[in-house]
């Protein structure tokens, strides 16, 4: 069988919440989560917003605030993600594109921010040649986030994350913001990516842009997993679970219904 | 009755270049509008000025023939990108609502919104959760004309649909004029009649 | 018995702490002037049962001096941190509110003010002044505002660009609605733990100020004016006079230092979940 990347089982994620007063309770936001990712695709995990898709990508990385539980088995290569190896790992052979644009520095050129602190001599051919891929105008680099438009932001997150040599990008919302064209550019460079061999988590709410680039989606649904499929079957509306089902027909082009409850 | 940028430039200072340039947009009421364009083209800020969040440097914003009123509950309401800056972290949903200038409950299950939800705090409900709060208090506070900024942009499509659909009905019943700020055009083709693209 | 998590842990914590406090001050407060005044054939007495702080050379009780003089610093302690933060918010939201010109000279009037070691400008202040409990008051006050001010100068610009503000504003708020209603309620922690840090450093300046003796007179019970008599006397071997009142008062600082590490943890969002 062919050697897994990412391999998630039965993932549990909950939070320690005070209540009022001195009561605590555990929030539960990821429970029961099961995903795989092989080498050379792009899986998408698609789904209701606030269900702790973020908070996959998080646990991923090792990055959870401190009062989060975790539970459940992480495999990277086959090996037991400790949060030593996570530790080890992120920024060089695991990348994320953040969801919010406030991940940049305020106080340091984008340029810079993009090319990373491993800088080589080709690294800044290689973000001008990202940045023009993106369609980011001469003289971005030298700009500040406050100056840049949130689709320009978050262009030169995704640029940040394909600076680095990672096996695995986990791209959390990457596209709101950009336009049609842009998205496109990004998603393009992502299958790229994954023909090369390597792998993109591509979290999203994004289901039909996601299912165009995406060889299989995993739709997303209270905290797990509900069904996983190619995504020729998701474009053509071949779903089983009543929530992704749901999730097709909202669509603006497959009909912009929703259950009322 | 309508609502109008005439010839509208903006730029934040005299150095920056110009976010707009001689940008003429008119809506009537009960029309609804969709303002399509990708990032970077200004659609935010075309949004703030018309809803008098921010001043244009040359042209006009009209309401009526008249500027827009600078005191008192604005007739423009604007409903923006990103729910979770729009609200008083500090303030329980109730009291969020309760801004408007009244809270009125009959309006709360037809956006969805539970009774449970108003004794909750902001960051105890998701962007989907808050959005609807966001729209809620925009529509309760009786505007005529509702501006919206890519506010499904960070949703899912089920809540994207529902919020889309109270929000139609709404404005129809009360003859509101509506403009939907998007990038996505086939959401453009599902809420708007007519299709502004900054970008042509 | 359940395990005390964080939070409760925290609390009881500050409770103990605030009543330690109070206790202390209060006692002060009630011991009458008499029960210090004691009589010179207990002078020089090293600590025992019945003066466990032992006695000076005028055979007063060190531990009632002790206790009335940490009363005393604590009052001019707490009505300057008073003064020194109600002049901080009201110049750091003048900076960040007004014109640019006000936000300019402000922040030169603060650098200016921190830039003189803060022992000399109090000094200084309180012997022009006319040193005594007044002179000290103003001294204090007017030295120990400056960082809280920038600290709530920056949560104002901060605050005034959310973007609840200017939603409130489209619904027909007034300015000082909001100001009451958005502005206010998050200032107001900042205010007490800022408040409450800046405590412990107006204490030892007065400590300190009265011990170099430009703030208040001898005959007043300071914990500064008993340091600095027991000076005279450490070289006749009277080490008790020095090092009890001293070791107490580096105590009270810490604790009250301690109160609002705490207070910040419980009242503090990025903390508060711990």
């Amino acid at each position: 069988m062919e050697q897994t990347l990412l391999e998630i089982h039965d993932l549990s994620v909950s939070f320690r919440m005070y209540d009022r007063g001195f009561e605590q309770t555990d929030l539960q936001v990821i429970a029961g989560l099961s995903l795989t990712v092989y080498p050379g695709e792009i899986v998408a995990v698609a789904g209701s917003s606030g269900a702790g898709k973020s908070l996959l990508a998080s646990a991923i990385l090792g990055i959870l605030p401190s009062n989060a539980a975790v539970k459940g088995q992480l495999l990277y290569k086959g090996r037991e993600l400790t949060p030593a190896l996570q530790k080890q790992l992120r920024g060089t052979e695991i990348a994320l594109v953040p969801q919010s644009v406030e991940f940049l520095d305020p106080l340091m050129k984008v340029g810079a921010q993009a090319e990373g602190h491993s800088r080589t001599a080709g690294s800044a051919d290689k973000r001008r040649e990202l940045f023009r891929r993106f369609g980011l105008p001469d003289g971005t680099e030298k700009m500040y986030p406050f100056q840049l438009s949130g689709g320009m932001a978050r262009r030169v997150l995704v640029s940040a994350a394909l600076m680095t040599d990672a096996e695995l990008i986990i791209a959390d919302e990457p596209t709101p913001g950009m336009s049609l064209d842009q998205a496109l550019e990004a998603l393009k460079m992502f299958r790229e990516l994954a023909d090369e061999g390597k792998a993109v988590i591509l979290i999203t709410h994004d289901i039909d842009l996601a299912a165009s680039f995406a060889d299989r989606v995993a739709v997303f649904y209270e905290g797990t997993t509900v069904e996983t499929v190619s995504a020729s079957d998701f474009k053509a509306g071949t779903l089983s679970h009543p929530y992704s089902k749901a999730l097709w027909r909202a669509l603006p082009q497959n009909g912009f219904e929703y259950e009322r409850k | 009755m309508a609502l109008e940028a005439r010839n509208v430039y903006f730029r934040y200072n005299k150095k920056s270049p110009w976010i707009l340039e001689d940008c003429s947009l008119k809506i009537e009421r009960g029309e609804r509008l969709a303002v399509l364009a990708p990032s970077g083209y200004g659609k935010t800020t075309l949004a703030m000025l018309l809803s008098g969040y921010l001043a244009p440097v040359r042209g006009e914003i009209l309401l009526d023939g008249k500027p827009l009123p600078k005191k008192g509950v604005c007739p423009v309401q604007l409903i923006y990108q990103h729910p979770e800056k729009a609200v008083d972290p500090r303030w329980r949903m109730k009291r969020v609502l309760e801004e408007s200038g009244g809270l009125k409950e009959d309006m709360l299950p037809a956006f969805g919104i539970e009774r449970a939800w108003l004794e909750r705090f902001p960051r105890e409900l998701s962007g989907g959760e808050l959005q609807r709060f966001c729209a809620a208090r925009a529509l309760m506070s009786g505007a005529d004309y509702l501006i919206c900024d890519e506010i499904s942009t960070m949703l899912d499509a089920v809540t994207q649909a529902q919020i889309w659909s109270v929000i139609s009905e709404e404005a129809e019943r009360r003859n509101m004029g509506l403009i939907a700020v998007t990038h996505n055009r086939h959401l453009a083709e599902r809420v708007a009649e007519r299709i502004v693209d900054l970008s042509e | 018995m359940k395990k005390l998590n964080q939070r409760q842990k925290t609390v009881i914590l500050t409770v103990i702490m605030a009543v330690l406090l109070t206790a202390i001050y209060v006692c002060g407060a009630l011991i009458p002037d008499e029960a210090v005044n004691g009589s010179f054939l207990d002078a020089g007495q090293s600590p025992s049962f019945a003066h466990p702080f032992g006695t000076d050379t005028l055979g007063r009780d060190l531990l009632l001096r002790t206790v009335k003089g940490l009363s005393v610093s604590m009052t001019v302690g707490l009505a300057a941190s008073v003064i020194s933060g109600v002049i901080a918010v009201l110049t750091g939201a003048a900076a960040a509110s007004g014109s640019r010109l006000a936000d300019s000279f402000i922040g030169w009037l603060i650098d200016l003010v921190m830039s003189v070691p803060h022992t000399i400008l109090v000094m200084l202040i309180s012997f022009a002044m006319g040193r005594e409990l007044k002179g000290l008051l103003i001294g204090i006050a007017a030295t120990h505002w400056c960082s809280l001010a920038r600290v709530i100068r920056g949560e104002v610009l901060q605050l005034r660009d959310r973007h609840y503000i200017a939603v409130s504003r489209k619904l027909g708020r007034s300015s000082a609605w909001i100001l009451a209603h958005h502005l206010l309620p998050h200032l107001t922690p900042q205010f007490l733990v800022g408040l409450i840090l800046m405590f412990p450093h107006a204490v030892l300046h007065e400590a300190t100020v009265s011990f170099l003796g430009f703030g208040l007179s001898p005959e007043q019970p300071a914990i500064g004016i008993i340091l600095s008599e027991s000076m005279r006397y450490l070289t006749a071997g009277m080490w008790w006079s020095a090092v009890l009142p001293g070791l107490t008062l580096v105590l009270i600082v810490l604790l009250i230092d301690k109160l609002g590490d705490c207070l910040k943890m419980i009242i503090d969002p990025y903390t508060v979940q711990e």
